[in-house]
Parts: C-alpha cells; sequence; structure tokens
C-alpha cells in the first residue's frame, strides 16, 4: 500500500496534514485528517473561578473568540440561575453575528475567494488574497471591508476586536451607547450591498465547479443546529434540531442538557482532533454536519426579507437538503447577508438601549451547559463547580469536531475522484485542500490546541511507505 | 512635649530637598514630585521595604538602598533614575512575572494592576527567565471574596492593613523565601477564618488580582483605596 502525505494543509484556520492511502493497484483506499495540534484547555481551567472561564475560553481562539464567549457565558448563565436581561441576550446575539460575518468574509474572500475566482488550477502563486486583488479589486476589496466591518461591530460594542472582555456571566458588562448604535446603523446599507454585490457575483460562477460540487464531501448525511422558536435561523439560542438529508426533521427539540445522549465524541490515535458523531446511529455512522450548509438545511427560513429570498434559492439547489459540502461557501453568503440583516433589525428596536443588562447572582447550580452557533457550527460549553465556584470539570464540543467525520469521508471522496497514478498533482492537492477550506475548520479550537498553522498532505503506498509529501 | 524633629537638607536626582529626620527618602522624593515606582508601598501603611522597586542610590554607601525605609541625612546625594537602578526594577519585575502566574489576558485586575502598570512604565517588554508555573491554588471559600496566590507578590500590604488598620490580623506570611504564602489565620481556608471581620481592607490595598471580590470577570476588578488615608489620619488624630 501506498501513502500519500500533504503537510500542511494551507489557507485554513490551523495546523493540520492529510495522508492518502493507496492499495496495490496505486487506487485510493483510504484518506484521514489529522490535527497536530494539543491545547488541553478543558484540563487547564481546572481550579479557576467561574466567572473568569469566558474570558478564559475565549483565549481558545484568535477568529472566533466571541463564539467562545457567549457560549462560555451562557454556560455560566446556568451555573447562576438566572434569566438574564432580555437586552443583554440581544447584545451578544448582535456580537455574535458581528463575528458571524467577519468569520465568513475571511473564510469566502481570504482562504477560498482565490480558487473560486481565479480557478482550482490557477497558478500557486497567483492563489491568494493579492491574486484576487489583481483580478478582481472590488472583490477583494469588498472582502477586506466586510471583515473590518464585523470586526468593527466587536470593537466598538465591545470595546476590543479580539478577546473583549463584556460578555460576561449574567449579561453584558456595560449597555450600548446610542452613538455605538448609530454608527453601526450607518455602515448597514454598505455591507448589505457588498453581500448582494459578492452573491450576485457567486451563484453564476457556481456552474464552473460542477466537478467539485459532486466530490466535495457530497453525501447524505444528518444536519445539526440550532433554531428559534419558530423554526428560523438562530444563531444565539434556540432548540436545537437534527434534520436528514432528506431536509426531514429527525428529531426537533434535543435537550442541550443531555447532550451526552446523543452526541458521542470517538477518538483516533492519528489526530488530535475528536470525531463527535450522533450516538443513535453509532460510530461512525452516525456522520452529521454543522455550520453554515447544515443550518440553512435545517431551518424553515432566516426570518429576513433579503436572507429568506435567497435561502429559498439555495435551498433550490437539490431536492431536500443541499448535499454537497462544496456550497458551504454560498451557504456562508447567504448567513452574512442574513447576519447584516438582523443585526441592523436588533438595533433598530429601541429597548436596545436598556441599561438593565445584567443579572447578579452567586453560583446557585453545580452545572452549567452552554450552547451557541459558532460561524463553523454548534459549540457547546459544559462546566461542573464546587461549593465555592472553582471549575472542577470542564467539556468543550466544537464546531470543527462535529465536522471532523464529514472532512474525512469528503477528503477520500475528492482523493479517489481526483488521485490518479500514485502521485498527488497540482491539481489533486489543491482540491483536496479546498475540500477541507469548504468546511472553515478552526483546528486551534476544535483541538483547543497551540501550533502553527501548516498543513500537510502523505500519500502512502499498500505497505504503509511514503510515496510523496506536499508539505506548506 | 516631643522634642521637634530637626530637619535635614540632601539632594535627590541633583535637586536641593529638605525633609524632616523621621521622614523617608521616598516621602521627600514624592513632596518635591521626584517619581520613584513603588510596589509595596502604600500610603497609610508601615512600609517594610518588601519589593525593591524603589530602590535608589546614595553617593559613598556602595550599596543600593530601599527608599521607603531610608531616613534623609545631612547633606545625602541620592540618585533615583540611573540606568543600572532602571536595569534592577526591570528585572526585579521579571523575577515577579516568572515567579507565579501572572496571566494579565485573563486576569480580573486587567487594566488595574499596578504590577502590570510597573511592567509598562519601565518597559518590561518580556521576562528573560524561565517561569516557574507553580500549581497554586486559588482559596474561594470565602463568602465575598477570593484569594489567588498565582498572582500573589508577596508584598504583605493584606497582612499590614489587616493587622494595623483593622486591627484583626487574620493575614500574615507563612514558609520562607519562595516557598512563602500569604494565608488567613493558621493557613486555615479564608471562610473558616475565626479573626476576619470581612472587612474587605486587605482586598482594595492588594495591587494585583491577588485578593479579589467575588462576582467579577476579566478586567473587571478595580480597587478602591480611597479610604485609607482617611482612616491612618483619624487613627493618628485620635492617638
Amino acid at each position: 500500500m501506498k501513502r500519500i502525505v500533504i503537510d500542511p494543509v494551507t489557507r485554513i484556520e490551523g495546523h493540520s496534514k492529510i495522508t492518502i492511502h493507496l492499495d496495490e493497484t496505486g487506487a485510493v483506499a483510504h484518506a484521514q485528517f489529522h490535527v497536530t495540534q494539543f491545547r488541553g484547555f478543558e484540563k487547564l481551567c481546572e481550579g479557576r473561578p467561574f466567572h473568569e472561564m469566558p474570558s478564559l475560553m475565549a483565549r481558545i481562539c484568535g477568529i472566533c473568540p466571541v463564539s467562545h464567549l457567549v457560549a462560555s457565558a451562557k454556560a455560566c448563565d446556568e451555573l447562576l440561575a438566572v434569566r438574564i436581561p432580555r437586552v443583554a441576550a440581544d447584545l451578544r446575539r448582535i456580537l455574535n453575528l458581528a463575528q458571524l460575518v467577519q468569520s465568513h468574509a475571511l473564510s469566502f474572500f481570504h482562504l477560498s475567494s482565490p480558487d473560486l475566482l481565479l480557478g482550482m488550477d490557477a497558478d500557486p502563486a497567483q492563489r491568494n488574497l493579492f491574486g484576487v486583488l489583481q483580478a478582481n479589486p472590488q472583490l477583494g476589496r469588498d472582502g477586506i471591508r466586510l471583515r473590518q466591518f464585523g470586526q468593527q461591530v466587536i470593537e466598538w460594542m465591545a470595546g476590543k476586536r479580539i478577546h473583549p472582555a463584556w460578555v460576561v456571566p449574567g449579561g453584558v458588562s456595560h449597555p450600548l451607547e446610542p452613538e455605538v448604535r448609530d454608527r453601526i446603523l450607518a455602515a448597514i446599507p454598505e455591507v448589505r450591498e457588498i453581500a448582494l454585490r459578492t452573491l450576485a457575483w457567486f451563484k453564476p460562477k457556481i456552474e464552473d465547479f460542477r466537478q467539485e460540487i459532486r466530490v466535495f464531501a457530497n453525501f447524505p448525511s444528518l444536519f445539526l443546529g440550532l433554531v428559534d422558536r419558530d423554526g428560523r435561523l438562530e444563531h444565539y439560542d434556540g432548540q436545537l434540531r437534527l434534520s436528514d438529508s432528506a431536509g426531514k426533521i429527525v428529531t426537533g427539540a434535543l435537550d442541550p442538557a443531555r447532550y451526552g445522549d446523543y452526541i458521542g465524541e470517538a477518538v483516533e490515535p492519528w489526530s488530535y482532533l475528536k470525531s463527535a458523531y450522533y450516538k443513535p446511529a453509532g460510530y461512525p455512522a452516525g456522520l452529521y454536519r454543522v455550520g453554515p450548509l447544515a443550518r440553512l438545511n435545517l431551518c424553515d427560513g432566516c426570518g429576513t426579507p433579503l436572507a429568506d429570498q435567497e435561502w429559498s434559492e439555495f435551498r433550490d439547489l437539490e431536492r431536500g437538503a443541499v448535499l454537497s459540502s462544496f456550497h458551504y461557501h454560498y451557504a456562508r453568503l447567504v448567513e452574512v447577508l442574513y447576519g447584516i440583516e438582523k443585526i441592523e433589525a436588533l438595533l433598530l428596536d429601541p429597548e436596545i438601549l436598556d441599561r438593565r443588562v445584567r443579572a447578579v447572582a452567586e453560583p446557585n447550580a453545580a452545572e452549567g451547559i452552554g450552547i451557541s452557533e459558532a460561524p463553523r457550527g454548534m459549540l457547546l460549553h459544559h462546566y461542573r463547580i464546587d461549593a465555592q465556584g472553582l471549575i472542577t470539570y470542564a467539556n468543550l464540543i466544537i464546531a470543527t469536531g462535529h465536522n471532523n467525520l464529514a472532512m474525512n469521508r469528503g477528503i477520500l471522496q475528492a482523493a479517489r475522484h481526483f488521485v490518479t497514478d500514485g502521485a498527488l498533482s497540482e491539481t489533486a492537492l489543491n482540491r483536496v485542500e479546498a475540500v477541507i477550506r469548504a468546511f472553515d475548520p478552526c483546528l486551534s479550537c476544535s483541538t483547543h490546541a497551540l501550533g502553527e498553522m501548516r498543513l500537510e498532505i502523505d500519500l502512502l503506498a499498500a505497505d504503509g511507505g511514503l510515496l510523496d509529501r506536499v508539505r506548506r | 512635649m516631643t522634642p521637634t524633629p530637626r530637619v535635614k537638607t540632601f539632594r535627590i536626582d541633583g535637586r536641593d530637598v529638605v525633609g524632616r529626620e523621621d521622614q523617608t527618602v521616598l516621602e521627600v522624593a514624592r513632596e518635591n514630585d521626584i517619581r520613584i515606582p513603588t510596589l509595596c508601598h502604600l500610603d497609610g501603611l508601615t512600609d517594610i521595604g518588601a519589593c525593591r522597586m524603589c530602590l535608589v542610590e546614595v553617593q559613598g554607601w556602595g550599596r543600593l538602598v530601599p527608599s521607603c525605609v531610608t531616613k534623609p541625612e545631612e547633606g545625602m546625594v541620592v540618585v533615583s533614575q540611573s540606568e543600572r537602578l532602571a536595569r534592577y526594577r526591570r528585572t526585579i519585575l521579571e523575577f515577579l512575572f516568572s515567579e507565579r502566574n501572572h496571566v494579565c489576558a485573563v486576569c480580573v485586575s486587567n487594566g488595574h494592576c499596578e504590577l502590570q502598570d510597573l511592567a509598562e512604565e519601565v518597559g518590561m517588554t518580556h521576562v528573560r527567565v524561565p517561569y516557574r508555573y507553580p500549581g497554586l491554588a486559588v482559596d474561594a471559600s470565602h463568602g465575598r471574596f477570593v484569594a489567588d496566590h498565582n498572582r500573589c507578590i508577596l508584598c504583605a500590604r493584606c497582612v499590614r492593613v489587616c493587622g494595623e488598620v483593622e486591627g484583626a490580623h487574620t493575614w500574615d506570611v507563612s514558609g520562607r523565601g519562595i516557598q512563602s504564602l500569604v494565608i488567613t489565620d493558621l493557613a486555615a481556608p479564608w471562610g473558616e477564618s475565626d479573626t476576619c471581620t470581612g472587612c474587605g481592607k486587605c482586598v482594595q490595598v492588594c495591587p494585583t488580582g491577588a485578593l479579589t471580590e467575588k462576582g467579577h470577570s476579566v478586567a473587571e476588578m478595580s480597587k478602591r483605596r480611597q479610604f485609607l488615608p482617611y482612616l491612618a489620619t483619624m487613627r493618628e488624630g485620635r492617638r
């Protein structure tokens, strides 16, 4: 058996490598996505006062710290056993959406648009954001502006672009000032225009990627994510819904408190990233996907006018659920539009300036579970505290972990299609990487790990010998 | 009747200054708007020269002395700012940071911390010695306060304010050298202390996030110390 190694995988957030195993005939037998970092956040927070948890946990990631802030603060709200002020929840919701916009912009424009604009086979030296800025300056600028908008909203509201300490157990630390609201509202028309312009540019391009759509993790699976009480798209709080590849709801309201009953976490010796699976279906059959694609597949609509139009068009791509993970890109753009519209709607509520934004209490429960939708999918923080309020146990389930089985199956599918003659051509390399990129994994989060941001792919022979290794 | 203290004339950083013999060099410097960095010193508490941040050079003395416990002498020539002092002060801070687990980013006192402020003031950009990463426990047994030894710099302000101002003497220092720890009573959990009145003075005078109020998240704990000079003056007046 032969082995091809791609190391590191590029233009993703985190350090990983891919090993592709070939059988005696030189055909792809199986493929593995290895995440090679280890960080141990679940362990190092033990013994800390729970009030520090949101900010401590936010340090897991510089891209989606707000997601961790939110999920962690929600777990802490449960430890306090309080119902936080509605406005505080809405302010957290806006912050979470601002991060969704900036993170999706980063994934779509900075990391993936080189493939989408210049083509999967473009010169690798050009296949980056600078190449995009040369070939289509408007597109490049739009991406940078959109990401800036998300970052600025976070900075204006919470004081800091990365790792703000504003989200606290019980709510947020200070209310929204009118001038901040007005500043955000003033920027909305421009960024909404960017979102619409990008969708208009991208939708006709989809036809060019038929081959990729067919083999980029395109298979039936379950989808997991939050919806609001009316079944619409939701990122902050709501009901956990599981739907199938036909688009039917498998279960409408999973109880987050009992996640251990239905989500299992399998450990493989070749990766620090755990593989989450749906327990009733077993491992590895209980594969499910989370993130933008899953969210648009399982919701009954977005609840904002422009995004709803785009959503129905998106859902028309396929009968039932949209199954190709290539369409994560498209889903991301729809969510960006939704995020912008939703931020505006929330800010137009006059009560958003209410000064009561924090519930104060002593710890009243020994255990708390918080879930939210991170840009990459459902995020869960679970804590236990002792009588003094010190953390005794922490468990995190991260979006990229939910998608691990799907990513592994996706690279196998793509490798089978693109890897020929026992070698890794440039064409194959970028496409195998692009499968991973479509999921926009965040590896530092998913392993709560520390390391360099790289990816490598190994091509292994039937005897386990290394046939080809690509490092970046 | 106590004799009037005698006045001493001396120099700090080239300036002629005048102080009483019962004052300290630090006090005289401050009266003359000469900034000498301090950490364990706090107006209203007895000085103990623990942190060594206020070290100054005195011409002809051959060794550095802490200005907070050095009395003025007639004609002495004090230098409070020099390259050597700057180097020593930065090194002292680096040792303090390396000794325990001062992680500003996730500290409740981030942005309101005297240790952090001083590190900025002296230009400490990094720590050149290996960190010790001791595994120290957090004592959250008190109903309102938390003691996190990971962030303690052993300035003993808590010990002094508790003994000298509150009069409870709940806090003390146990162990020697690098094994030292501030303790409540005879190393009982703070929440079980028989002597603690729960006044919170120790929390307010603590320069770092070692002693804090419960319920604060990262960067939310700022200390209120305005009470201390008033209390000290009141008590002096009563004597």
